[in-house]
Parts: structure tokens; sequence; C-alpha cells
């Protein structure tokens, strides 16, 4: 049976998604700056993905493949029910591919394989201000923003090496975007910062509970803050996979037994099939 | 303070109404560089208002506020772009408010709190900021072991002396101070106005201080103005004012003052 019809396309009504994707379009206009806009309730809890999934509906056209990550994953539960949501909602294609997918919506990683033009990659935000930290206050905020008041994002970081003798900040790890705006990245890890400069895809962010969306564009430099004397480093990856022997890529620690055994294996599914594929034939 | 410098800051019938209550009413006030102004009189006087009406915390009613700055060009702080007026309170601007918990970052160490100005203005070395931090915490008699702790754990004094080192670090030459010794017990006060005393001097600081402590006032300043209802009923240099007081409100003051 099916069910679609009972669902406007992609769930949301044509008015929402007008309203969401003039905000996207701000969004590209001024790289990095966080656009308000009227997010809605939708149906799943906060803290889900309630952001990115609204900025999916609203770009989503009925010949776009669809991939939804998880930590990398295609196959975790938030992937799962996302993917399964836009199935049952618009009856798009979906993929677990990256070089297949027009859309990929995703929390926490950057897919392994390189993204192409034409690609737009959504991420789920949960705390979309990275001067959250030190400023409570919005008004502020958009002030600091406004005026590119940014002298305590490096108060942070400079409390990171006076505590732990290095910037300990490995994921939402502050970038400035085109030589002006601030931005969180969304909690990926840091390992992903560098994918971020100069990417050929679109990559738009969604902040449902906090309403804001904002976008850094095809070939947009994104540049991680750091000290001269303390340098930006990307997180080193000890080891490769145990499935696929991948090296250079992030892994994920699993457990597997009770006496504390652990493998780690790639974070991003698709990448690690590919590799093993690869090595089967 | 030679007659013909001209003043650092001047303001020029300054009021503020909340409604219809006066808190300032038509003042007129210079300060000139290296010159500590006290401003003196008893709560509600309007002597926090006047203060945050000088160092541009609070927008006034009606009248005429300037900054002469590092080039002696006079700058207009009513009509100051927001962006420049931050610039100016970063580097050539200090304020030290009575309760440290609202001048400095309590959830940062000290030498993030001292860094903080440098970092804000272009400093984008590490070494060199925590140099510059510690070389300031030892100047305010904190040890510099005690770098990487948070206000949270410092005494009241050593808190007040962390505060003044953040805003010194950048080397300002305007320093505005609300009660800096208020709720501090008077060995400790008299450690931080020694430190006070030094420092405007080794740095020819222009200051503001707001104190309803006739001895803070005597001790630390130049000249003293004393504030009733809003208005500046008398100014003259300090000595001479708590000495031989001429306005009936300022012999109150003055003969208010227990002695031990």
């Amino acid at each position: 049976m099916n069910a679609a019809p009972e669902y406007n396309f992609a769930y949301l009504d044509e008015h929402t998604k007008r309203m969401i994707r003039r905000a996207i379009l701000k969004a590209i206009a001024i790289p990095g700056y966080q656009v308000p806009f009227a997010s809605r309730e939708m149906p799943m809890p906060y803290g889900w993905g309630t952001g990115g999934v609204q900025v999916t509906a609203a770009i989503l056209g009925r010949y776009d493949v669809l991939k939804v990550i998880d930590q990398g994953a295609d196959d975790t539960t938030n992937a799962v029910s996302i993917r399964r949501f836009f199935q049952k909602t618009a009856g798009v294609r979906t993929t677990t591919r990256t070089e297949e997918a027009s859309i990929i919506q995703t929390r926490h990683r950057i897919p392994e394989a390189p993204l192409k033009e034409g690609q737009v990659l959504v991420f789920q935000v949960p705390i979309p201000e990275p001067l959250r930290f030190l400023e409570p206050r919005e008004t502020e905020t958009r002030r600091m923003h406004a005026l590119e008041d940014y002298g305590v994002m490096h108060v942070k970081l400079y409390e990171d090496i006076a505590r732990h003798g290095q910037i300990a900040t490995t994921y939402a790890y502050p970038v400035k975007v085109a030589d002006r705006y601030v931005m969180d990245p969304s909690p990926t890890p840091k390992f992903d910062n560098p994918k971020m400069n100069d990417c050929p895809a679109l990559q738009l962010f969604g902040a449902g509970r906090e309403k804001r969306i904002y976008a850094v564009p095809p070939y947009t430099k994104v540049v991680s803050l750091d000290f001269e004397d303390h340098p930006f480093e990307r997180t080193r990856v000890a080891g490769s996979c145990e499935l696929c022997g991948s090296g250079g890529v992030f892994l994920d620690e699993i457990v597997t037994g009770d006496d504390g055994a652990r493998i780690f294996v790639c974070s991003d599914t698709d990448h690690c099939a590919n590799a093993r594929d690869r090595e089967a034939q | 303070m030679t007659g013909e410098e001209s003043p650092i800051l001047s303001a020029q019938g300054l009021s503020k109404f909340y409604g219809s209550r006066v808190a300032c009413d038509n003042i007129d006030i210079e300060i000139y560089p290296g010159e500590v102004l006290a401003i003196a009189g008893e709560s509600g006087s309007g002597k926090s208002t006047l203060l945050n009406l000088l160092s541009t915390q609070a927008e006034p009613s009606s009248g005429t506020l300037v900054y002469r700055g590092r080039d002696g060009s006079p700058i207009d702080l009513r009509t100051l772009p927001e962006a420049r007026r931050r610039h100016l309170l970063r580097t050539e601007w200090g304020f030290v408010r009575q309760d440290a918990r609202d001048g400095l970052r309590m959830n940062v160490s000290a030498g993030g709190n001292v860094g903080e100005r440098l970092m804000a203005i272009g400093w984008r070395n590490y070494a060199a900021i925590r140099e510059e931090a510690s070389g300031w915490l030892q100047r305010v008699e904190i040890e510099t072991g005690r770098i990487d702790d948070k206000p949270d754990v410092f005494s009241g004094g050593m808190r007040q002396r962390l505060q003044i080192a953040r805003n010194m670090v950048t080397k300002p030459r305007l320093v505005f101070m609300d009660e800096p010794t208020g709720g501090l017990d008077v060995s400790v006060q008299a450690r931080l106005l020694d430190l006070l005393r030094g420092l405007v001097a080794e740095h020819r600081l222009a200051a503001v201080i707001v104190t309803h402590d006739l001895a803070v006032a005597r001790l630390l300043s130049h000249r003293i103005s004393i504030m009733k209802d809003g208005q500046i009923v008398e100014t003259g240099l300090t000595d001479q004012v708590l000495d031989d007081p001429a306005h009936p409100y300022s012999q109150l003051l003055v003969s208010s003052v227990l002695q031990v």
C-alpha cells in the first residue's frame, strides 16, 4: 500500500518550504551567518535532526537521491528512520552510496569519499551559536557577530591549552567562514574540518530547536581557528579499520565482549563496504 | 596636570532622566590626562549613573560627551559607531567594577581573563599572551603560579586586583572605577589603594573613581566632585574640598565621617 498521498510531498506544506528556501538562499548569500527561520514542529523529537529534516524537505525534488548518515553510518536508528520518513512522505530514491546521492543529510560526520559539485550536504545542528560558551545572551552574541567581535573565541582555545597543554576541542571546533563569520560546524569531529574548506558541494546547516539555518557555499574558504604557536591539527587516527583495513579515516571504537575486547572500525559504513568490495574483487 | 593640556574627557550639560525622575542634571565635567577625579556623594545621588554616562555604558538624555583620542583628535562619543566605541573600550579605556563578578569571566582562568583583551585586538601567539598575562599578574601581586586558577577560588581582594590587571593589559589611558574598594576589609583596601596609586602614577592614567568613602577619595584623587540629587554641588582639589568644604552638603558629608 502506498501511503504517500496522505502527505504533501516531503511532509511540509509548500508555504513552509518556501519560507525555509528563502532562509537557505539568504544563508548562502551570507556564508556562515545564522539566519533565523520559523522552525516547524516535526514528527520527531528535538535533537533527532528536526533542523536537518526541514532543510532536506525544503530542497528535496522528485529526482533527488537521498542518503542519510548518523555518525557516518547508514544503518543506525536516526539514519534509518529519517531515510524511511522521506521514502514515505516524498517517495524519493534513497541510497547508502556517497557518490550516488544528490542530497546527504548527516549527523556528526562528513563522508570519507570526496564530495562533488551538485551534491548538497545537510547538517543537523544542536547548538548553532559558537559564542554561546562564553556569552549566554543572544542579543549580545548577535551584536558580536555583527561587529566581528570575536576575541572570546580565542579565550576558549586559550583555556584549552592552559588546561590540557593543547587545544582539546575535538568536535564542534570553531571555524571562520569566508574571512568573516565565526561558525560552529555542528558536532562534527575536527577531523572533518579540513573537508569543509573549498568543498565543491553545498553545505547547509539546520538547527530546529534553535530555529537557525546557515550555509557554506561551494568552494568557500573555511579556516579552523588556532594560535600561531598552537596551530590547528587534524585528529591523527592511529591504526586502520579492522574490517576493511583502511587507514587515515575516522574510526569508531566498538566493544566486542564483556572482557573489554574492542576493535576499531570505519565510522563511514559506505566507505568501509566499498573498500571491502574492492578487496573481494 | 598642566593648565595648557586639553581634557581627555569632557562632558557638558550631561543629563539623564528616568521618566520624570532626574538621575543626573546638567552636569559639566572635565578629566585631564594623568588626573584622578573622585565623584563622592551618598547612595542615590546619581554618581553611578554619571559614571555610566561618562563611560558610554548608558545613553544620556541630553548633553555632549567628547573624548580626546591617543592621536589628540576629539571624538564625539554620542555619535561614535558601535564598532569603534567597542574598540575604544577595549584599547584605551578600562572599567573596574565594584563586584568583580561583573568585570571578570568567572568560568575562565586568571590568564584567560587577562589575555582576553589582547586576543580581542588580534594577538594570536599563545606564548606571548601568556607571558604578558603573567607579567601583569605579577604587577598586581598575584602569584604567577595561580595563572590557571579561576577567579571563583580567589579572595575578594585578589579578584579586584585581577580585574585591574585585565583592564591594564592593553595600557588604557582612561579608567573608570565604581567603588573599587567596596566590600573589602580595610587592610585589603589599603593594599589595593597602594597598587592603584602606583599604576596611576606609573602609566599617567586618567581615572574617574566613584566612591562614597571619602578616605579613598583623599588617598587616590587629585580632584573631587561632590554630588547630591543628581547635581554636582562642589568641585575642587581633594584636600581643599575635604579640609574646607564650601557647600553646606559637602560640610555635612565631611563632618559625617567617623574619626578613629
